[in-house]
């Protein structure tokens, strides 16, 4: 490529960079914002204006009635729906792929649907369903609604990976005297499990981080995202600028620290 | 050969180490990948299974290892009908195409696969003394993704023949390795299988590599068995046209049966007169009938017209024109234009040559007519062609 | 997502012969579709037709509702809430194109150009997620505060005399206009159309680039001519993903927007959950999702991609 110095050729060049890093910059400024008025000190109920700095939510993060409490059960909800959406789904999924059989077409629309609806017309569907059934609104309609939100995305995770695994690593299985449970355990299970995992990571976090299904079928329970709700209208504490940053940097340190010890590891082997 | 017993491997060991395969099929809704076959491949033997790309031999195959359910027929390991058990209970193991290896075991434990869902316990031993025969023995504890292409390729061995399978099936083995490598592993291969003792049925589509290793080669096309028989059998005697281009190169010419004197028969061909052993003609050769006359291009020498005296009484001769040169090294490749046939190959040892072989040289085509064979005239004449040239 | 329109497989062809056949697997697939499947009947099929049915009752939450086949609230639901279906569509489809022209760059930069920063970037692309997406939304409420600096700088600039010709904004303010709700709903999906995009992007074969290049194309043809094709994959389930939850949703408009940029989901959150017309809501939620079904079926179609998806 010809090299010439002039800055309309240098930004033509890098264009795509430039925008793109402005993208980023779009995505990561609330954080930035998140992050800065965890340190604020604000006037009156919300958290909307820079005062002055103090450290004062950090130290207290509970410091708000209800607003721990809603964390720990929104961390329960998302467990035991990830638990339940990625056991379904991965049946589901496994015989999707590896079995022919007459309703396929008709389970892969059932799978599609959930997906293809916008939440509110779910979450209106299923208020509908428990309203009918007289069920009283509380943590298990939360649970049921998120199992079955994030089922759909569990099968499309566990079935791009098991789509793209080799059916003769099986057939070798087989081959090499496993039976068909052996096989699975030992084989299909374990290639399976990056797949497996991803939904369960999906599913977590869509659980976790929902708000729309759960404001309709939540009663008066209020998990995490229905108390940030709820302060939207009443009062935003600072401590929910806290709880952002906190599970903003843990998770990044995560992914950071397991990077790190996956290239050492295979750097080790290698 | 040694039979660990599991509650699956009954089968009577006396003699009965066939691989027996009888009417087998295979058939895809309205595709018939493998007509109803029947091959017995011996104990102990190496057989290839050698075919272009959908010709039926790796189902073929996986119908043995138990991959595949025949749409008819049965298959026999010695005396015991296998064709209705799953492969898992079959005493026959395979080496696969690209090898199949568990990327998330290591190699010891890909090796030691087999035998610890057999329930045996102590499999060190056993799998240090394969890794040691495939010289694998430092890599043990590696992932198959950090391993080269031939190591994977004998990892795969490694890991099939720790069972002592009754049979040892391959599908394509070499095919992801390069020149040098697939000639290497070829005879590795061949000194595990006289090692060991054990029957290898070795599926692939390439002609030289099915030549090399196999005792028997089984020639298919189409879902059928074109010809069985030793490599060299296969090669001097085609009886197929088939057979006779999939196999090296043939020079065929369309003939006018003349006269059958004795063992021999005289054919016209364009105005020359051949002569090639009756025995080592597979069509009916009555008088007036049309055969197909075969010679491969390794059999026929080459002389200048100007010395067309030199050539000995005896032998089959037909003269051309030479049209294109190709000099290989070894050997010099000429294609000859004549009356009979427009493209006659001939390869000539580079011996002696002579500088007036060029193209446009008048010359004459000789040969043994104990070298010439000849072929059923109701055939394809350029079956085989494409297949032979694409493998 | 190609299942819309996907017929029924053809049954695997069975073997003439008379062995019993091999049970090998012949119940499994029912076996392991059983509780996953019971489960969507149970918990999505049966609701929407709760939903169905619940549309077309008649009564009051004192007396208790009956199936009359009131249609009328469909005809009622349409003429009062127009506005807000429109406005739905409308952002959504603005917040849609948006996404893909401030995600495409980021999408490429780290597919083609970002090197050993590529894991770095998808980091920082997924991260924000592990904040509680209503907590960030509220983050907007400050960047574009009353007189605060994007406020003044777009007001320097005369965007807002553009911005608020166009009716996008009002006065001084950017905050409670349809530019915000907009920019909200822009935000929140962008991860979902970079994703896709940066999936079937980073599948294309660098040398391609290079071929086309070699076969004479400018950078900007091989972008037209070779990269950009090869990404609709990622461009159609990108789109996809923005545009279905972007026209339900209601948080945006309601944190950012005001009275005047009520959307759909709004009018259906209020109807079921303040208001307690049930009839109304469910037409209303039964409409948004036959409108959306349909629009995304007729996008499937048009773009070709119907095995793409």
């Amino acid at each position: 490529m010809a090299f010439s110095p002039s800055p309309v050729n240098w930004l033509k060049r890098h264009l795509v960079v430039i925008a793109g890093l402005l993208t980023l910059a779009y995505l990561l400024l609330p954080n930035v914002v998140v992050t800065v008025f965890s340190f604020n000190k604000p006037n009156g109920r919300f958290n909307y204006e820079w005062q002055q700095f103090s450290t004062d939510a950090w130290k207290d993060p509970c410091g708000v009635a209800g607003l721990c409490g809603s964390l720990s059960l929104s961390l329960q909800i998302a467990l035991w729906a990830t638990l339940g959406a990625t056991a379904l789904g991965t049946a589901i999924a496994f015989a999707l792929v590896r079995y022919r059989f007459r309703a396929r077409g008709t389970i892969n629309s059932l799978i599609f649907l959930p997906m293809a609806m916008p939440e509110v017309v779910m979450a209106a569907s299923l208020l509908t369903l428990f309203l009918n059934m007289g069920a009283r609104l509380g943590f298990w309609t939360i649970l049921i609604a998120h199992i079955t939100f994030c089922l759909s995305f569990v099968v499309t995770a566990v079935k791009a990976r098991v789509m793209s695994m080799d059916p003769r690593l099986e057939q070798a299985a087989q081959d090499l005297y496993a039976g068909p449970f052996q096989t699975f355990v030992r084989v299909t299970l374990p290639i399976a499990a990056p797949g497996i995992a991803a939904g369960a990571l999906l599913a977590f976090a869509l659980s976790f981080d929902d708000f729309i299904i759960t404001n309709f079928n939540a009663g008066s329970t209020v998990t995490f995202p229905m108390f940030v709700w709820g302060s939207a209208q009443r009062g935003t504490p600072v401590q929910i600028n806290v709880i952002g940053t906190a599970m903003f940097v843990v998770a990044v340190l995560f992914v950071l620290v397991s990077m790190v010890i996956g290239n050492r590891r295979n750097r080790r082997t290698a | 050969m040694t039979t660990n017993s599991t509650k699956n491997q009954t089968a009577a060991t006396d003699g009965g180490g066939d691989v027996r395969l009888t009417g087998i099929t295979k058939t895809y809704g309205s595709f018939t990948a493998v007509h109803p076959l029947d091959l017995t491949v011996p104990q102990g033997s190496f057989f290839a299974l050698l075919g272009a790309s959908g010709c039926g031999k790796t189902t073929t195959l996986r119908m043995i290892a138990g991959l595949e359910e025949p749409s008819g027929g049965t298959v026999h390991l010695g005396d015991q009908d296998v064709t209705a058990l799953p492969p898992y209970k079959r005493p026959v193991n395979t080496v696969f195409q690209s090898y199949a290896l568990f990327p998330h075991l290591d190699i010891y434990e890909n090796v030691a696969f087999g035998l610890r869902r057999r329930g045996i316990k102590s499999v060190k031993k056993q799998v240090g003394e394969m890794l040691d025969l495939v010289q694998l023995g430092e890599q043990a504890r590696r992932k198959p993704h950090q391993l080269s292409g031939g190591q994977q390729q004998r990892v795969a061995v490694a890991r099939a023949l720790i069972n002592h399978p009754k049979v040892l099936l391959l599908d394509e083995p070499l095919g992801a390795l390069d020149l040098k490598l697939r000639r290497q592993m070829q005879l590795e291969l061949k000194r595990i299988q006289t090692e060991v003792g054990i029957t290898f049925v070795h599926v692939t589509h390439d002609q030289e590599e099915a030549m090399t290793m196999a005792d028997q080669v089984a020639v298919m096309n189409a879902g059928r068995v074109e010809q069985l028989g030793t490599p060299a059998d296969l090669y001097e005697n085609p009886r197929t046209t088939f057979t006779a281009n999939f196999l090296g190169t043939s020079n065929l010419i369309e003939a006018e049966v003349d006269t059958r004197s004795g063992d021999d028969v005289v054919v016209r061909a364009a105005g020359d007169k051949l002569v090639l052993p009756g025995a080592r003609c597979s069509a009916p050769a009555k008088a007036g009938g049309t055969v197909l006359v075969g010679v491969r291009p390794e059999k026929i020498s080459l002389t200048h017209a100007d010395d067309a005296g030199s050539v000995p009484e005896g032998r089959n001769r037909i003269t051309g024109r030479i049209s294109n040169t190709s000099f290989i090294g070894v050997s010099t490749q000429y294609v000859v234009d004549c009356a009979a046939c427009p493209e006659f190959e001939v390869y000539v040892q580079n011996i002696d040559r002579d500088a007036r072989l060029a193209p446009g040289a008048e010359v004459v085509l000789h040969w043994n007519p104990a070298h010439t064979f000849g072929l059923d005239a109701a055939q394809d004449i350029d079956a085989g062609v494409a297949e032979g040239e694409a493998a | 997502m190609s299942t819309l329109t996907e017929a029924p497989p053809p049954l695997t062809p069975t073997a003439p012969d008379k062995r019993p056949p091999r049970t090998r697997g012949r119940w499994t697939p029912y076996w392991l579709l059983l509780p996953g499947v019971l489960w969507l009947v149970v918990f999505f099929v049966a609701p929407m037709v709760y939903q169905a049915s619940t549309s077309v009752q008649t009564g009051s939450l004192e007396e208790g509702y009956k199936v009359t086949w009131h249609f009328v609230t469909y005809w009622d639901a349409v003429s009062e809430y127009w506005p807000q279906f429109l406005r739905s569509v409308a952002y959504a489809a603005s917040a849609t194109v948006l996404c893909l022209l401030l995600g495409y760059p980021l999408a490429y930069l780290i597919a083609f150009r970002a090197g050993r920063w590529r894991n770095l970037i998808m980091i920082l692309v997924i991260a924000p997620f592990f904040t509680s997406f209503l907590i960030r939304t509220l983050a907007w409420k400050t960047i574009l505060a009353d007189g605060g600096p994007v406020v003044g700088a777009l007001n320097t600039l005369h965007v807002l005399d553009v911005t608020g010709w166009l009716g996008w904004t009002s006065g001084d303010r950017v905050l409670a206009t349809p530019l915000a709700v907009v920019c909200g709903l822009t935000y929140n999906f962008l991860p979902f159309m970079i994703l896709p995009l940066y999936t079937s992007l980073e599948r294309i074969d660098g040398r391609l680039h290079e071929a086309a290049g070699d076969l004479y194309a400018k950078p900007s043809t091989v972008f037209r001519k070779v990269t950009f094709p090869l990404s609709m994959p990622g461009v159609v389930s990108g789109t996809l993903l923005t545009f279905i939850p972007a026209t339900g949703d209601y948080v945006n408009a309601s944190l950012l927007g005001s009275a005047d940029t009520g959307m759909i989901g709004n009018v259906i959150q209020s109807q079921f959950l303040r208001v307690l017309d049930y009839p109304t809501a469910a037409a209303l939620s039964f409409l948004l999702m036959a409108a959306i079904l349909a629009m995304v079926t007729f996008y499937i179609r048009r773009s070709g991609t119907e095995d793409l998806v």
